[in-house]
């Protein structure tokens, strides 16, 4: 059923929190020592322990625990001194041990936040708590319906849960959070954060209220959006079958909802009273632990200068435009490109310009990150400084970085080989002037009856001519003084 | 000369003065579970895996069917892990290999440990070589019948709530629970994570020392093991307690207590007393509630542990002929209403009704609170006392059948160990008396976390100055 956008909306004010699951990218999985590896032939990347066979028991990875804490500092939050996990019980084919290894009531991580940008003002999006948990492995259903496969390979991933306070108050609001939490995830470099592969999960829950009610509507819980546009999506959906329903005189279900994709909407997955009792209970295999100053402050002072500082340091230090500042800022790779360049060849806004410009332009055409390609900062500022120093033209220039990226060699090397570089010698010049002032004889009358601008047609000519070698600035010159009878 | 009656360290000497070859001691002892097994029905299973008698200690040992070891079928005598092969040996197994350990096979217990008597086993029960109309206690039955009937010369078990020391009480021989956290548990198919612990049953205490000195000491593998230095354990074997201090509580002489039991306990106290140790009356107020306490926090933990036998990925998988909800669902109830004898089923509903939403705080939570109350009355006690002597047992080995339709009477049988493995402190049972009809009685010795050195030594003490572990069965 399809639920039209209504014109009543500004009556209802939707309350929204977002619950993520991130992979960690650590070496091994969380409780053994099998490593936290993607894309291998099924259930070869297993043993005892994440097979959850009779008597294994887990081993916490510290490194899992330390990525986490590091998420919880980068996120504002507190890190708890004292953390144990807990048994969260129910049973599917994909989880081996009958329950998955969370954290209940002392998570690695409460109470922080988040800002957002909402219209021109800053928001604070609380953070109520980042845990550590294990992954289950991967279900696979036969079209047929004649049998199910268990992949085993993913349970005992590391995975972190990053829950909000309900503090998001709309669709908008809840895909700008996802941006800039996957950025900063991304600036910690503890996941790869891509949720094609499902590095990266988000469900939402979301209710509805009359705006100016303080107390909170019933609300459903949106699983299996597939990008941060289907999470947006799934929430404009979902508040306008809420409205209808309150409208129409109906109440909502608390229920947990799949969204599809292709349908564009939501379906019901299971109803309250179908809600799993999970019987937590602290783990007794694994002691509860101590997390101490020391550690927090060596984690701390691991931390990376995260995105938003970052913008707020380029738009100052080197004055920057808004645009050219956020696409540095938005790849944390590309970011540290530009300050290395920069160190090489102090024109920011240039070296900017062209990362944004024709460097970015490649990276999506190549569909591959900054660290991929064949191209050092060093190699990018001697490129510039050519195109600076007239030895190419802007145009060529970025022929000159196309080929660079293709062979891997530099700018020099290039523009030598090819023979790309302008053309400033005046007999040269000379040569192609005259055939150009003896084809355009009405355009140089045109000039000489005192319209200097027309000179820019016959530059064109030239460059043409020139098969864009020629340097414009002195073509032009040259030019004016022929006609002239310099 | 017959092998099969010897200690281990007997035996070691007879190795070392070429008296006897370990192949000929474990041939022996083939041949006296030829003769006595069907009678006793100790063993579940045969090892598979043929033995090595190269190594340092090539005693033949039996293995409580619920120690994970590599390429051998291992099920907890549940139908639930029929046809499991382990693709693994959990820490003790490598540690008794690596000592030159023979594995005879695999001995009989309650289903997953949860019983006191063995007769919760889907392959039946093992009967006391003292007298085949009783039972050999439980869990760890086949484990201690074995010993006491010389168709093993030692055995491993597991305690959770005595099911070391019961048994080994019931069966007159020595059975030691370590300090929680001694000995790895990893490859223990666990019945509650927090009180499970493997220990060593002998035919008498240096052979208990010997055998910890074999599986006692840290494993990474186990987040709960400790990093503690292992002691050479028969260094404490000193005959002398002359200025020890051992507590006897008086809630010790509970209703249900034998009088014959009772009797063997104050004669053991007047011996004690006699070699120069001072007996002092303690209390142990809170420990009338570790039964009802264990019940609670034992079938929580168990509820989560046995979740994991679901039929997916090995042991028993079975789909009603009639399709009842779906196909997983079916399959997951079959299996289970199959796979598990009667006491599992109370457990597992025990304790996930102790973990439910609402009734948690009520129960798994309390009963931790009182757990804490319990181990606090013991470290109090310890303040003053070196060691705590009470019955392992309230009564003497009981009748197949008699207890099986009193689950509450039969779980009263371990009101005397229960409360070490709350507190998870070591304790030992040690051969104490006889009662008139020639059933074994048998003492328990508590002490100080880490502390097995002592009870080793009051207890080599006390069986220096008796003859009861020198008796055997007649089969």
């Amino acid at each position: 059923m399809a639920y039209q956008k209504t014109e009543i909306m500004s009556q209802f004010e939707p309350v929204i929190g977002l619950e993520v699951h991130l992979q960690l990218n650590t070496k091994t999985k969380i409780f053994c020592s099998c490593a936290n590896q993607y894309g291998c032939a099924p259930n070869t990347n297993v043993c005892p322990v994440c097979l959850g066979l009779p008597g294994s028991l887990p081993v916490l990875n510290r490194q899992a625990l330390l990525y986490a804490i590091k998420v919880g500092l980068a996120l504002n939050a507190e890190i708890n001194s004292f953390i144990k996990f807990d048994r969260k019980n129910y049973y599917y084919p994909d989880l081996p041990k009958g329950y998955q290894i969370s954290q209940f009531d002392f998570p690695v991580a409460k109470d922080g936040f988040l800002k957002i940008k909402s219209g021109n003002q800053e928001k604070r999006i609380g953070i109520k708590r980042a845990h550590l948990e294990e992954d289950a492995g991967k279900s696979m259903h036969d079209n047929t319906g004649s049998c199910s496969l268990v992949d085993f390979n993913r349970t005992g991933t590391p995975l972190i849960e990053i829950v909000t306070e309900p503090d998001l108050r709309s669709p908008q609001e809840a895909y700008d959070y996802l941006n800039i939490l996957k950025l900063t995830l991304q600036y910690l470099g503890v996941s790869d954060c891509d949720m094609e592969k499902g590095s990266l999960r988000c469900d939402a829950n979301i209710s509805i209220r009359p705006v100016g009610q303080a107390a909170l509507g019933t609300k459903t819980e949106l699983k299996n959006m597939n990008s941060f546009r289907a999470v947006k999506a799934a929430l404009e959906y979902e508040i306008r079958r809420h409205e209808q329903v309150i409208l129409a005189g109906g109440k909502i279900v608390q229920e947990t909802m799949l969204w599809d994709d292709t349908q564009a909407q939501t379906q019901t997955m299971r109803s309250k009273e179908e809600a799993h009792d999970y019987r937590y209970f602290p783990d007794p295999d694994l002691v509860p632990f101590t997390v101490d100053y020391k550690t927090i402050d060596s984690v701390r002072a691991e931390l990376p200068e995260l995105p938003q500082a970052k913008l707020v340091r380029f738009l100052s230090q080197y004055e920057l435009s808004e645009y050219d500042a956020n696409i540095l800022v938005a790849d944390s790779g590309m970011a540290d490109f530009f300050e290395a360049a920069v160190k090489e060849y102090p024109q920011a806004k240039k070296v900017a310009n062209w990362l944004a410009g024709p460097v970015s332009m490649e990276l999506k055409n190549r569909k591959i990150p900054i660290h991929g390609l064949k191209l050092t900062p060093k190699a990018l500022v001697e490129l510039i400084a050519k195109v600076e120093d007239g030895v190419v033209s802007n145009l060529v220039g970025k022929e000159v970085l196309g080929l660079m990226l293709d062979q891997g060699k530099g700018a020099e090397e290039i523009i030598q080989a090819k023979g790309m570089a302008q053309v400033s010698d005046d007999s040269a010049l000379f040569a192609i002037i005259d055939e150009v002032i003896a084809q355009n004889a009405a355009v140089v009358d045109q000039i000489k009856s005192g319209k200097p601008n027309a000179a820019g047609f016959l530059v064109g000519q030239a460059m043409k001519k020139s098969g864009g070698r020629a340097n414009p600035k002195k073509l032009n010159e040259l030019i004016t003084r022929k006609i002239a009878g310099v | 000369m017959s092998l099969y009656p010897l200690t281990a360290h007997a035996l070691l000497d007879a190795f070392k003065s070429g008296k006897a070859s370990a192949k000929e001691a474990y041939e022996d002892v083939l041949g006296r579970i030829k003769a006595v097994e069907p009678k006793v029905k100790a063993y579940v299973r045969q090892a598979k895996t043929s033995p090595d008698f190269s190594g340092g200690l090539p005693i033949p040992i039996a293995l409580k069917d619920n120690l994970c070891t590599k390429q051998e079928e291992i099920t907890c005598a549940s139908r639930i892990l029929k046809g499991f092969i382990s693709p693994y040996d959990g820490g003790v197994i490598e540690r008794v290999k690596k000592s030159g350990g023979v594995i005879v096979g695999f001995a009989n217990q309650d289903e997953f440990a949860f019983g006191s008597s063995c007769e919760t086993s889907c392959y039946g029960p093992t009967f006391n070589p003292w007298d085949l109309q009783c039972v050999p206690g439980g869990s760890s039955g086949g484990s201690a019948a074995a010993v006491a009937a010389d168709e093993a010369v030692w055995a491993l078990g597991s305690d959770t709530g005595g099911s070391i020391r019961q048994p080994a009480s019931f069966c007159g021989i020595v059975g030691m629970k370590p300090t929680y956290g001694r000995v790895s548990r990893y490859g223990l198919i666990a019945f509650a994570s927090s009180l499970d612990q493997i220990g060593p049953l002998t035919k008498d205490v240096r052979d208990c020392a010997l055998l910890m000195n074999i599986i006692a000491g840290y494993d990474e593998r186990d987040s709960t093991s400790v990093n503690e230095p292992v002691p050479d354990y028969t260094k404490a074997l000193v005959n002398d307690v002359r200025g020890l201090k051992i507590g006897i509580p008086k809630e010790a002489f509970a209703e249900g207590l034998d009088p014959e039991v009772r009797a063997s306990l104050e004669a053991a106290l007047a011996l004690l007393k006699k070699l120069g140790a001072a007996v002092k009356e303690v209390t142990l107020p809170h420990t009338p509630y570790a039964v009802a306490t264990y019940y609670i926090v034992a079938t929580a933990e168990a509820s989560s542990n046995l979740a994991r036998f679901d039929g997916v990925r090995y042991g028993l998988r079975a789909q009603p002929v009639k399709a009842r909800k779906n196909a997983l669902v079916d399959m997951y109830e079959e299996t289970r209403s199959r796979g598990f004898g009667p006491e599992a089923k109370r457990r597992i509903m025990l304790g996930t009704y102790a973990l439910s939403s609402g009734y948690y705080d009520a129960y798994y939570l309390r009963g931790q609170k009182v757990r804490t109350l319990i181990k606090n009355d013991l470290d109090e006690v310890f303040k003053d006392c070196d060691a705590i002597i009470t019955p392992t047992s309230p009564t003497v080995a009981f009748k197949i059948g008699e207890k099986t339709s009193d689950p509450l009477s039969m779980y009263l049988s371990d009101i005397y160990t229960i409360p070490a493995n709350l507190a998870g402190i070591p304790a030992i049972s040690i051969p104490g008396g006889f009662s008139k009809s020639g059933l074994p009685i048998g003492l328990q010795l508590m002490g100080k976390a880490f502390d097995e050195e002592m009870l080793l030594r009051i207890s080599y003490t006390y069986e220096q100055n008796t003859e009861w572990h020198t008796r055997k069965p007649k089969l």
